[in-house]
């Protein structure tokens, strides 16, 4: 993947489907990873928003940042929303109407409205088969109510329903893991991917709409507000929660498993977690924990992966 | 040019559905609405009706892929009822207010708890408020008739609004009665395609369902508000017109022998039938007595009702529902307040009954107009009465 990173400037679009512009707080990494998930595509793409930050950041009347065709309408909606467009579409086409060809359609939504409120619409809209493409933008947290707890968010963190005291140590529940229910639906195409690795990004979400059927991509967003962390550090701790194994990026690929990265050795946790304030309160005790389970949960991955043989035996 | 044949009405509503040669179904199976949905599934399988038919994982998704497929520019139908309709609800309140001119049928039944699978208007009274125009048939017929101006009102480019057509769950979904179907040709040319105005289109991006904030969130209550009580001027167009090509005539209230009587029934839905039958008994032994059945549960028609009672003393009220702790039957409580600033005006009584799928017989209505007549003539101490209840 990196030795795309000379060549791909300049198959890169200056075209921005995403305008600047919107309301994201200073150093957003969902309003990065949107951007370079549309800067991705051409302008055949409709768009269907649940709601969260970047549906909030982005619109609000008469003002819109999307150079595509846009529709919000709920929070736990979107890919049956997106369903009914391309089931729409579909139809349209086939009776002839004056409508357009190979229109694409893409749900977006946050960690929030993906693997917790909205779980049952996207696994009946991936079970269906409709040809779209789900994208979650997963900043771990609910940002846009003022960081609550989801089911993705991380074990140990502070959020302001799971905060710390004497009788808690934050989030208590391991991170859902969603690409692998992605996955368990044998979808063509699922993986994961950070804005921190633009052009993998990039990459994948222009593979995930034009397979046909339906993908899945689940894109780790940093928030600075919500995790407490400098707005000059978004990029790193992006790189670093895949560097340490936290968020391994990967492709599955009609049942295949493929690593996206080559890391010979994971760097220890405790270089993602200190830059954060989520994590500040966790104890030896309970990194070494996190540190066990992220070993594990990384070598589980491995272990599924065509090409990650080698590197499961390097890891050891 | 129409013969009847004798059908189910809900296999009937779903052939009069594929008349109007929806784009995309998207539906959730509910008792009293299956056999609907499962009819327009083999009209697609068959091939009879060009169709996506979605089958949605919940009446949530339904309505929401509805809302897509609408917005896309595509003719959208759904179907559902009680807890289906309770599940949507929060998907139907979006549909109005965005303009998307989809038509739902809802078999109405009551809602739990306690569970009942059988008929009651507490399901069609829980979405009053979510803006949609709501118009309830009595018969087979006029569900079929109403299916097809349901489509012409919504995509009216004057009304853009959704429509439900409301039938009676069990009383009309599962009986089998004499209909008359118009021919494709007819209703081709009575329901031509007019586009969207602004779907969602890569050739023309549009930006739907933004947040409004306070400095605009009013004007667009209020231009939804414009556009429904605007919408009963072509219902009531859509309905003439429709007679005209077919010949069955739809008005917002329809009377019966209720000019000049004394004493006035309202009823709305399947039961209007039965009670007609009393009321032609009692008119027959000479009694002052007559019917009006409510088409048009929203927009409401305030003028129609008020001209079709003016020369009543009394109106007797049947509602299906109940507003818990409130003023007496939902349809009551929005007659009285029709009524209320009008110099000359019927005493109105408020009667619920028929809940949960509980039959009153053609005595039982002329018992309760009975008990309705002395209510209004000695007083009550309740706010209304409930029909055949054991206490
Ligand atoms: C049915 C419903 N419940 C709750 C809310 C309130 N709500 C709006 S956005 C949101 C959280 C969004 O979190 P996420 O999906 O992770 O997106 P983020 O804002 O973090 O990008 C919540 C709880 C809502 N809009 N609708
Ligand atoms: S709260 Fe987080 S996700 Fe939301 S706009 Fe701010 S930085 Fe972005
Ligand atoms: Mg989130």
């Amino acid at each position: 993947m990196e030795k795309y990173a000379v060549y791909v400037p300049r198959l890169v679009k200056k075209r921005e489907n995403f305008a600047p512009g919107h309301r994201a707080c200073i150093g957003c990494g969902e309003a990065l990873a949107v951007r370079l998930a549309f800067k991705a595509l051409d302008n055949n793409v409709i768009v269907a928003n649940a709601t969260g930050c970047m549906e909030i950041v982005a619109s609000q009347i008469p003002n819109s940042s999307w150079h595509l065709p846009w529709i919000h309408t709920l929070f736990e909606n979107a890919a049956a929303v997106a369903s009914g467009i391309e089931a729409a579409y579909k139809a349209m086409r086939r009776k002839g109407m004056d409508v357009p060809n190979n229109v694409k359609v893409v749900a977006i939504g946050g960690d929030g409205a993906t693997s917790d409120i909205g779980l049952q619409a996207i696994s009946g809209a991936l079970e269906r088969g409709h040809d779209f493409t789900y994208i979650c933008f997963d900043n771990e947290a609910y940002m846009n109510t003022g960081i609550q707890r989801s089911s993705a968010t991380p074990f140990g963190a502070v959020t302001t329903t799971s905060p710390a005291g004497k009788k808690s140590f934050g989030q208590f529940t391991w991170k859902k893991n969603m690409p692998e229910i992605a996955a368990a639906h044998n979808i063509p195409y699922v993986a994961t991917a950070c804005h921190s690795y633009p052009f993998d990004l990039m990459e994948k979400v222009k593979k995930a709409v034009n397979t046909p059927g339906p993908a899945y991509v689940h894109v780790l967003s940093v928030c600075p507000t919500g995790w407490r962390s400098a707005t000059d550090t978004v990029i790193r701790l992006g790189r670093l929660a895949v560097e340490t194994g936290i968020f391994p990026l990967y492709e599955v690929e009609n049942g295949q498993y493929k690593m996206s990265i080559d890391l010979p050795k994971l760097k220890p946790i405790q270089s993602y977690l200190k830059g954060q304030g989520r994590f500040r309160h966790l104890s030896d005790d309970l990194i070494a924990q996190i540190q066990e389970r992220v070993k594990l949960e990384y070598e589980k991955l491995l272990g599924k992966a065509k090409n990650g043989n080698k590197r499961t035996k390097r890891n050891r | 040019m129409t013969t009847r044949v004798g059908i189910e009405v809900s296999i009937a509503i779903a052939d009069a559905v594929k008349l109007c040669n929806p784009d995309v179904v998207a539906a959730y199976p509910i008792t009293p609405q299956t056999h609907i949905v499962e009819h327009l599934a083999e009209l697609v399988a068959d091939g009879e009706l060009d169709a996506e038919y979605i089958p949605v994982e919940s009446e949530h998704s339904a309505m929401s892929a509805c809302l897509g497929s609408a917005a896309s520019g595509a003719r959208t139908f759904t179907a559902t009822a009680s807890q289906g309709l309770a599940l949507m609800n929060e998907v139907v309140y979006v549909a109005a207010p965005m303009r998307l001119p989809i038509v739902m049928a809802v078999a109405n039944r009551a809602l739990s708890a306690p569970l009942s699978i059988w008929c009651d208007h507490s399901d069609m009274m829980s979405v009053r408020d979510t803006g949609w125009i709501q118009i309830i048939g009595e018969n087979g017929q006029q569900l079929v008739d109403n299916i097809i101006c349901a489509f012409r009102i919504a995509e009216d480019k004057r009304v853009l609004l959704p429509v439900m057509v409301h039938l009676d769950g069990f009383n009309l979904t599962h009986v089998i009665e004499p209909i008359a179907f118009p021919e494709q040709e007819e209703v081709d040319k009575f329901l031509k395609r007019t586009p969207y105005p602004l779907p969602l289109n890569p050739d023309k991006p549009v930006a739907m369902g933004e947040f409004a904030p306070p400095f605009i969130f009013t004007e667009s209550k209020w231009a939804h508000e414009m556009a429904i009580v605007n919408s009963k001027k072509v219902i009531k167009e859509v309905w003439n017109e429709y007679n005209k090509k077919f010949g069955r005539q739809y008005t917002p209230v329809e009377k019966h022998h209720s000019d000049g009587a004394k004493v006035v029934l309202m009823t709305m839905g399947a039961v209007g039938e039965t009670a007609s039958v009393a009321v032609d008994e009692m008119v027959a032994e000479g009694q002052s007595v007559g019917q009006i059945r409510l088409r048009l549960w929203r927009p409401f028609p305030f003028e129609e009702l008020r001209e079709s009672v003016k020369d009543t003393d009394i109106l007797i009220v049947l509602d299906r529902a109940i507003s818990y702790g409130g003023p007496g039957g939902p349809v009551a409580s929005e007659v009285k307040s029709a009524f209320y600033d009008q110099e000359k005006r019927p005493k109105i009584v408020s009667i619920v009954g028929g809940l949960g799928g509980r039959d009153i017989t053609v005595a039982g209505f002329k018992d309760l107009i009975n008990k309705g007549i002395k209510i209004a003539r000695t007083g009550s101490k309740n706010e209304y009465e409930i029909y055949g209840v054991r206490e």
